[in-house]
């Protein structure tokens, strides 16, 4: 769990206290309390759509809760091919997002526009939002998706928390 | 011939041009200025019966003297027989009659055509873009001679300076 546990508890021997940091704490309670944004925008939100379900159960990491308003949400899961005319949308659910909030682009179209170099599509969402991590693929199974949640885990625990952060931190 | 390019030939010898048949589907070519007339019969004589329209849609070919072609596709519910209409319009005049007080789900799909190709509708009641938005100026994407990565649109966020 990343935390130090130090102490026995006098009957069965179990861990009893708990010593670590605030930063830690707070980083792990967030790091496994991350809500999706529901934004699907292609095929990649079927696979996004697996990974919730039963098979795979990504609320096994904390992120299956599946929210409708970007207000309830940490993390916006971009799964799709990126119009141009969706990019103010986005933009602007991401904008309402509470902070911290973080961006997965799912799949190569989020990622870098994959085969569609047209007049119409975005040529990946890191144009206009943020993006922690990218996730390749066409479209990345759920494991792909789940790396990049762990991923994504991984890095919000390097987070400082009651220290004003660096700039560049979200979006190395 | 099949039977309905036939009779369009027997009643409009004036605005049939010619009739193609492949594999069972008929496509029909008429003259511009006949075309409203021709749809009308198409919808309303009872051996016709063509009264659900399939689809607009619309070609670019760049070499051509009549640059556009603008393709209507109807089908009978009741007949089961389709057809598909087409006719030809120049660059330079790229405008049809409208026919979505014939057929109502035509207003839609002749604004696509406008919207991606440019052509004009005659008394058409809503004659908007539909997939690019109101703003949009850099011409009609689907045209041949537009770039397929469009003039810089898709690369130019002018929301992001329009926040605090």
């Amino acid at each position: 769990m990343g935390l130090v546990q130090i102490g026995r508890h006098d009957k069965d021997g179990q861990p009893d206290v708990i010593v670590t940091t605030i930063e830690r704490a707070v980083n792990w309670a967030r790091k496994g309390s991350l809500w999706p944004m529901t934004f699907g925008l292609a095929c990649c939100a079927i696979e996004m759509i697996a990974a919730v379900s039963s098979r795979y159960d990504m609320d096994r990491y904390g992120a299956g809760v599946f929210r409708a308003s970007p207000r309830q949400s940490d993390l916006m899961i971009v799964a799709g091919t990126v119009c141009r005319r969706m990019a103010p949308v986005i933009r602007k659910i991401y904008d309402q997002m509470p902070e911290p909030k973080y961006v997965i682009a799912m799949g190569s179209c989020a990622t870098s526009g994959n085969i569609y170099d047209s007049y119409s599509v975005v040529q990946g969402v890191d144009r206009f939002v943020p993006v922690d991590i990218y996730v390749p693929g066409c479209p990345p199974t759920p494991e792909a998706l789940f790396d990049g949640i762990l991923k994504l885990q991984e890095r919000i625990m390097l987070k400082r928390v009651f220290v004003k952060q660096p700039e560049q931190v979200k979006s190395v | 011939m099949h039977q309905l390019a036939e009779r369009i030939q027997q009643d409009y010898p004036n605005g049939f041009v010619n009739a193609v048949e492949w594999r069972g589907d008929v496509a029909v070519t008429v003259k511009r200025e006949y075309l409203r007339e021709i749809a009308l019969f198409l919808n309303q004589d009872p051996e016709m019966d063509f009264r659900y329209i399939v689809h607009v849609s619309s070609v670019d070919w760049p070499d051509d003297e009549e640059r556009f072609e603008v393709v209507y596709e109807f089908y009978s519910i009741r007949k089961r027989h389709r057809i598909r209409l087409k006719t030809r319009v120049p660059e330079s005049d790229c405008i049809v009659d409208s026919l979505s007080d014939i057929w109502q789900g035509a207003n839609f799909m002749e604004r696509e055509v406008y919207d991606m190709m440019g052509i004009r509708f005659r008394n058409h009641p809503d004659l908007r873009r539909i997939l690019m938005p109101d703003e949009y100026t850099e011409g009609y994407p689907l045209r041949k001679d537009f770039p397929l990565q469009g003039k810089g649109w898709r690369d130019t966020f002018e929301f992001l300076n329009e926040r605090t």
